[in-house]
């Protein structure tokens, strides 16, 4: 096995007490001695700092860079407003989906935040369309940081008031213990929040100072994926992947009106005429939220069943797990669309038994933005 | 107590061998969300599987440490599974066994072997 990269703030991450995996080329914090279940309520009630910092960070410089960027993106990047952040993809010509992604309209830039397991290839993708029209500049020298819940505001207006102001999905420059820092209104756990690009010289002194306030404790990597889960977000590589669709992924609704059949801009992506073509036609197959009916937690692989026996397979859990803040099982699953109905029954197969799991509307917990 | 190298203790009562897992397992497995247990009067043979344990990382099970009969089972901690994890050797404790060979618990480690093995 080769050599695991390490962020800027591993050092601290020891030092905390964290125990530390293996996560896409990465060792990552996967939790600390507070343990998942106590990190996980902790940032619904208060306020939690994860290290995000694996994920990638990537410039795209140049006039038209946005209208580049819709080439490869089947959202409107040209509508967004300066310092408007939005979620997006990159698709296949199958209309399957490359990666999912962040994109912040910065003026003079595109700032575009992908998933770590997919950075390289993202960053290859962009740089083999768009360049040199564009320049895609993947920015190296600087950590994530992501401080998410209810407490969140309190605590980084603190340090520059200028974040209570922000709205869900406002970007801006912040100034943080005199670091400049490039602040977005957002995050993956459902919860109000921030995440935070600062230079890698100064991660630890932020993160340390975000630490300092009574209502922030360090989460890893284990929460994160609770919180993301009860949120009802897709975990790329589970939920989606290059097999999956947006209308499959149920994320239709990060394709604006503007890029769609009727649309002053559609098409024009990757696979948009498949996409354009199960947005009118329906898709032979859905994600879901299901809610397991009993306490057993069901986890990716699951297979499910319309029926307590017998029968072929109709789809199977993409992730699943413990919600704590639902106090119980919660999982989301690929399913053949005649199921996908609210309130429909399904079985999930565990240890040889079938067990009910009930179609849920997403999120499990109510999203707390400050819209 | 004796300890079996699956990390599971087992302490001799009047009428039977309470089993649960050891503090240390717990520490290992995270919180502990969902633990299923076989019904009173199963018979069971040593290296059965006789429950499963979820913790938020991942799902265990439990082996019959000894051959004999489930004469009790801990519903309490089918209700609050976290008990495993705030009192593995007390309130956390799994099941009861009538043993039919009780040497069978001759083969496993003391506390102090214990100590060692997971040192």
């Amino acid at each position: 096995m080769s050599e695991l990269l390490e962020t800027p703030l591993h050092d601290l991450h020891v030092r905390l007490g964290a125990k530390m995996v293996p996560f896409a080329g990465y060792s990552m914090p996967v939790q600390y001695p507070l343990g998942v279940m106590k990190e996980h309520v902790h940032t619904r009630e208060k306020a939690g700092l994860f290290d995000v910092s694996h994920m990638g960070q990537v410039k795209v410089t140049g006039d038209g860079a946005a209208v580049a960027l819709e080439r490869l993106i089947p959202v409107d990047i040209e509508g967004l407003g300066v310092d408007r952040q939005r979620y997006g993809m990159f698709t296949n010509d199958k209309g399957g989906i490359m990666d999912d992604l962040m994109l912040a309209n910065r003026g003079d830039h595109i700032f575009v935040v992908v998933n770590a397991a997919c950075k390289d290839a993202d960053i290859a993708h962009m740089k083999a369309h768009l360049e040199p029209e564009v320049t895609v500049n993947p920015i190296t020298d600087r950590a994530l940081l992501a401080l998410q819940g209810p407490a969140s505001e309190a605590v980084l207006s603190a340090l520059d008031p200028k974040a209570a102001t922000m709205r869900f999905m406002d970007v801006t420059t912040l100034t943080l213990l005199g670091f400049e820092c490039w602040v977005s209104r957002s995050g993956y756990t459902g919860e109000d929040g921030y995440e935070i690009s600062v230079a890698n010289e100064n991660a630890e002194a932020l993160a340390l100072a975000l630490l300092d306030h009574d209502d922030v404790e360090a989460i890893g990597l284990g929460a994160r994926d609770s919180l993301r889960l009860e949120g009802g977000l897709c975990l790329y590589g589970h939920d989606i992947d290059t097999t999956t669709s947006p209308a499959e992924g149920a994320l239709t609704w990060a394709i604006q009106k503007v890029r769609r059949t009727d649309g002053a801009r559609a098409g024009g992506y990757p696979g948009a005429d498949i996409i354009f073509a199960q947005m009118a036609q329906g898709v032979a197959r859905k994600r879901v939220g299901l809610l397991p009916e009993g306490r057993a937690p069901m986890r990716e692989g699951v297979a499910l069943f319309a029926t307590l026996e017998g029968g072929d397979p109709i789809g199977a859990i993409t992730s699943g797990g413990f919600g704590p803040t639902v106090g119980g099982p919660v999982a989301m699953g690929m399913i053949a669309a005649e199921h996908t109905t609210l309130g429909t029954t399904v079985y999930g197969e565990l240890r040889g038994k079938r067990l009910p799991l009930t179609v849920t509307e997403l999120p499990f917990t109510p999203a707390n933005f400050k819209r | 107590m004796k300890y079996t190298e699956e990390h599971e203790w087992l302490r001799v009562e009047d009428d039977g061998v309470v089993i649960g897992i050891t503090e240390h397992a717990t520490e290992q497995l995270g919180d502990i969300v969902f633990v299923e247990l076989p019904e009173v009067g199963t018979t069971v043979t040593k290296d059965e599987e006789i429950a499963v344990i979820e913790s938020v990382k991942a799902a265990s099970d439990i082996l019959a440490p000894i051959d004999g009969e489930i004469i009790e089972v801990n519903e309490a901690l089918t209700g609050n599974p976290a008990l495993a994890n705030e009192d593995a050797i007390g309130a956390g404790w799994f099941i009861k066994i009538e043993p039919s060979d009780p040497s069978q618990m001759d083969d496993y480690m003391d506390e102090a072997g214990y100590k060692k093995f997971i040192a």
